[in-house]
């Protein structure tokens, strides 16, 4: 299967999760998306590197990874927390930090 | 014998040092301490004097190295004393008057509680003055120039308790600056001229350099002996500096400081020599300042201030003759030091007279006085014998001399200075027959009597408001007193005919200052004549109209003139209106486009950076989202922007 539809579909999976983020209101929403755009990522490293014929891109693949679970873990705690004390998981509703 | 010369400076120095720091233990005794130090300067004076006799007439000069002041490559000043003919003159009139002027002080200012203050500030002014005619550079003179005005200074306003004599001493420093700035700025030229301050090398290159520098030098000179000798347009301070005590008058604004301009400019002659518009401007400053001078004299009442314009008058005489070159330098000194003996005397005439009358300095409040007071009346008489140039005595040989020489001076220039200078002598007459007159002859005005004019009764209650109600007691003042004023008489009487039979003053000084014949286009006979001529009209004017008449206890409102020199020629309104007015609408202009100009760039630019942060500001709403756009678009144009540079 010619590698070129590897980035066609990473490139759809990123505007899924970009648009996502930007209309989506609830934070666990916006934050799965997110992750779809890492992972939109991910895809377009590995099929370079496939079409590169090295490991370049593979390894820094697992790179995203390492760094997308540690911020799995902050970001959901932030959310809980958030929830915790608002009752809202919207993003909009926590648009304090401003002047 | 040089190393005698430091000690000349170093006694009055060392007076003013003890008593200044010496505080209110020295009360008792300061006086003398000062006196003494001041007559040990004279002393030592008078044997530097017979050691320059004792030598040949080419070998009068003395130079005293005591250090080296500022050590700079390139740039040389030393505390360097030079004693010629000129200095050695200089040094004998200022601690001889200055002597017999300290001692008349103990007396004169005896209930004075602050005594031996006054003391400190007369040795200070000896010693800055010492400093001034001796220096061998131009440099340590300015030292002493500073020196003399900071003592002047402090002597005008001494009795700083009068707000009046607070502000004269203030007038009198800023005035002087003005001249200040000319010799620093003078001393500044002569560096990158010549590279030296020195009296020998700057005045031995003179030669070497342009005319056009030289002109330069020469009216800043002038200007600086305008601000030291009061002379047009920098004379204004000098009637108010009568505020000082009478003595100080006398020492410093009548015999000595003042002459310091007519010094400064016979001293750098040889720079003048080659400069002949400087030249031409010092006589014209002369000859303006001695007419200016003798119509202020003739319309004070104040009889300190008539003969404070009479110093400013005699003074012009002495720069014309110093603006007239070699043929007038001899001429100039030799009246300077004549009149520093008659001026002097003058003075403390006039001090002895207030001292009797509780001090009231107006004439029309005295008369009649010769009685009382016969020493005063001897003594000042002989002194106004010889300002106004009585045959025999000394301001006739000298004056005499400076009218021949503007005559000499040549052309329709020669005949306008010497016409100048002629009337000069018939007002100088005029204006000291009036105060003599008014002092000492007439009824005697002084003695409490109904209102004299009861048209005008106003002026009278004034007057007792003062406690002056008291009738004075007109008394012969102390021997301290007397002595000094007997001596300086003595001067003026027979100074004039010392110095000129034998032209033993022209012999002395010729070697320093040069001298060249003056051939005036009428024979000295006629000059001496007219000048006679004149003397009898303004002498005879004067008698005329205070001597026949009575004189009013109320001056009468007098001509435009009149009304005009009792405002000092409206010199002090000119410059209120022009320079006080002018500087004020220079500030508030500056200040104006210091608001605008300035000031609105810098707050223009704070305001436009602060505006717009302002509007930036809104962008960060707290929406999280409205951030993810702006990081997206940001992102959108990078990429763009990569894709437009490769397709490029």
């Amino acid at each position: 299967m010619n590698p070129v539809n590897y980035l066609y579909l990473a490139a759809l999976l990123f505007t899924i999760g970009a648009t996502g983020v930007l209309v989506r209101r609830n934070a666990i929403v916006v934050f799965m998306c997110i992750e779809l755009m890492l992972n939109a990522c991910n895809l377009a490293f590995v099929a370079f590197s496939r079409m590169h014929g090295n490991l370049d891109g593979q390894i820094i693949a697992f790179f995203t990874m390492v760094v997308a679970a540690a911020e799995v873990v902050v970001g959901l705690a932030i959310i809980v927390s958030l929830f915790r004390t608002r009752h809202s998981a919207s993003v909009d509703d926590a648009s304090l930090m401003k002047l | 014998m040089e190393n005698l010369i430091a000690l000349l400076i170093a006694a009055p120095l060392l007076g003013a040092a003890v008593l200044l720091v010496g505080g209110r233990r020295l009360d008792a005794v300061g006086h003398w301490i000062g006196t003494l130090l001041a007559a040990a300067s004279f002393v030592v004076g008078l044997v530097l004097f017979a050691g320059l006799l004792g030598r040949g007439t080419e070998d009068r000069t003395l130079t005293q190295h005591l250090f080296s002041w500022i050590p700079v490559a390139g740039f040389q000043a030393d505390v360097t004393f030079r004693l010629d003919q000129l200095s050695m003159t200089f040094v004998l009139l200022i601690t001889g008057v200055g002597s017999l002027i300290h001692l008349y002080s103990v007396g004169y200012m005896e209930h004075d509680e602050r005594r031996r203050r006054f003391f400190g500030y007369l040795n200070l002014f000896l010693a800055a003055m010492l400093l001034l005619v001796l220096a061998d550079n131009y440099l340590l003179l300015y030292v002493g120039w500073e020196g003399v005005g900071l003592a002047s200074y402090l002597l005008i306003g001494f009795w700083q308790h009068k707000p009046s004599a607070a502000t004269a001493a203030k007038k009198a420093f800023l005035v002087n600056r003005v001249g200040d700035m000319g010799l620093s700025i003078a001393i500044m030229l002569m560096f990158t001229t010549f590279g030296t301050f020195a009296f020998g090398p700057v005045l031995g290159h003179v030669g070497d350099t342009s005319e056009g520098r030289l002109t330069a030098i020469g009216l800043m000179l002038l200007l600086a002996a305008c601000g030291k000798s009061a002379q047009v347009p920098l004379q204004s301070w000098l009637g108010d500096a009568m505020e000082g005590p009478t003595p100080v008058s006398a020492l410093i604004h009548a015999a000595t400081m003042v002459t310091a301009g007519v010094y400064l400019i016979v001293r750098s002659g040889a720079l003048f020599n080659a400069a002949p518009d400087a030249q031409l401007a010092v006589t014209v400053v002369g000859a303006v300042t001695l007419l200016f001078g003798a119509i202020v004299g003739c319309a004070k009442d104040d009889i300190k201030k008539a003969l404070a314009g009479s110093t400013m008058s005699q003074i012009g005489y002495m720069v014309l003759a110093a603006g007239l070159g070699p043929v007038g330098y001899v001429f100039a000194i030799m009246h300077l030091v004549t009149h520093g003996f008659f001026k002097a005397g003058l003075f403390l005439g006039a001090g002895s007279v207030m001292h009797a009358m509780n001090d009231e300095v107006d004439m029309r409040k005295y008369g009649g006085l010769r009685k009382y007071m016969p020493v005063t009346f001897v003594t000042f008489g002989l002194g106004y014998l010889a300002i106004i140039g009585f045959p025999g005595l000394s301001g006739f040989f000298s004056k005499d001399k400076i009218i021949e020489a503007a005559f000499a001076k040549g052309g329709t220039e020669g005949w306008i200075l010497g016409g100048a200078a002629l009337l000069g002598a018939a007002i100088t007459a005029f204006y000291m027959t009036r105060v003599m007159l008014m002092t000492f002859f007439g009824e005697e005005r002084w003695r409490n009597r109904p209102t004299p004019s009861p048209a005008e009764p106003s002026v009278e209650p004034a007057a007792e408001e003062r406690g002056e109600h008291a009738e004075p007691h007109p008394h012969e003042s102390p021997k301290v007193m007397t002595i000094p004023m007997i001596v300086l008489a003595v001067g003026s009487v027979f100074g004039g005919a010392f110095f000129s039979l034998g032209d033993r003053f022209l012999h002395w000084l010729e070697p320093v200052t040069g001298h060249q014949e003056g051939h005036p286009p009428v024979s000295a006979w006629t000059v001496t004549a007219a000048t006679l001529v004149c003397l009898v009209l303004g002498a005879g004017l004067a008698w005329a109209q205070y001597g026949r008449r009575p004189v009013p206890a109320v001056a009468p409102r007098g001509s435009l003139l009149t009304r005009a020199a009792r405002r000092d020629l409206l010199q002090d309104d000119f410059n209120h209106v022009v320079l006080v007015r002018g500087g004020e609408h220079l500030t508030r202009t500056l200040v104006y486009l210091d608001h605008s100009l300035v000031d609105g760039v810098v707050n223009g630019t704070a305001a436009s950076v602060g505006g717009l942060s302002g509007r930036l500001r809104r962008l960060q709403n707290g929406f999280a989202r409205s951030y993810a756009v702006s990081m997206f678009g940001g992102a959108a144009v990078l990429v763009a922007a990569t894709l437009l540079m490769r397709a490029v």
